[in-house]
């Protein structure tokens, strides 16, 4: 971790200030929470202003709600459900459904191909063909910002509601219980998009290992 | 009681990480993982992609000085 920012007060003392119109707690949380915010609302709405401005109407938002914040989830939670809803409607304004349903096929389609195992006639059914090739590990790799424009790809690849379920579970780091009660889904349901989501950019990122270690050849590490 | 193939395993490593699967299923997952390089480095990998996940950049959308002023603005005459 790089440029940490100051540390943000427990909940109780900054609803407290929040309530108080304290300025400068504001501008902490302000500071701290809006880029994964706005990364969160860039997994449901279309474009990056979109997400900006459902940023800057969550956080009014918050400002008209924290006299009615109950404290029944954290207040990031809390705060990130309505950035969540908010993002929603937009989307929906914008003529995109989204569906936190499963839909068909969603949860018992494998998500490693299947010819990557034995069929019923080979010898072990059900086994690796051949195995995953290992990766470099990360001392080794080439350009580590190389790697993030492949993740960033790959997470623009998926269906929304894996997008946003990988986002706050993995980019975030949000509990699988935290993301349920931001979504308002079951954890089956989080667990199934979450499963799909990862298995998806773990494939994209085996396809760049892959073809790296293809090209590299005759490179040798500087 | 049967033993898990590996086609079956690679479905079961998000709830096996979350610690969400029942006694038996994750001591079959892990009698599995004891014996199978495959399923090791494809587990390790799923490990992996969660880590460079979370290294991804926080986004690089900050709040513009308008936005943040104005929402300041907006903190200050909130009313009760």
């Amino acid at each position: 971790m790089t440029g940490e920012r100051p540390e943000v007060p427990s909940d109780a003392e900054l609803v407290a200030r929040l309530r108080d119109r304290d300025e400068a707690a504001f501008a902490l949380v302000l500071d701290a929470w809006s880029g994964g915010m706005a990364r969160v609302a860039r997994s449901v709405v279309s474009t990056h202003a979109s997400a900006d401005e459902v940023v800057q109407d969550t956080w009014l938002a918050v400002i008209q709600g924290i006299g009615a914040f109950e404290a029944r989830s954290s207040l990031k939670t809390w705060v990130y459900r309505i950035l969540v809803n908010t993002a929603k409607r937009r989307a929906m304004r914008e003529g995109r459904q989204v569906s936190w349903s499963l839909v068909p096929g969603e949860d018992d389609t494998p998500t490693v191909d299947r010819r990557r195992f034995g069929g019923p006639d080979d010898p072990f059914p059900g086994h690796w063909l051949t195995f995953p090739a290992p990766w470099p590990s990360p001392e080794q790799r080439a350009v580590s910002a190389e790697i993030q424009v492949r993740v960033e790809a790959a997470l623009a690849g998926l269906p929304e509601r894996q997008r946003v379920v990988i986002t706050l579970r993995d980019v975030e780091g949000y509990s699988s219980d935290e993301v349920c009660s931001i979504l308002q889904i079951s954890p089956a349901n989080q667990r199934v998009l979450l499963h799909r989501a990862r298995a998806f950019v773990r494939g994209k990122l085996e396809e760049y290992f892959a073809a790296a270690a293809a090209d590299v050849g005759t490179e040798v590490r500087r | 009681m049967s033993n898990l193939n590996c086609d079956e395993l690679v479905e079961l490593v998000t709830e096996y990480l979350d610690g969400a699967l029942d006694d038996e299923a994750e001591r079959r997952v892990a009698d599995h993982l004891a014996g199978c390089d495959g399923c090791t480095t494809y587990v390790d990998q799923i490990r992996q992609t969660i880590t460079t996940l979370g290294s991804v950049s926080p986004a690089g959308d900050e709040l513009s000085a308008e936005v943040s002023d104005a929402l300041r603005a907006a903190l200050r005459d909130r009313p009760d």
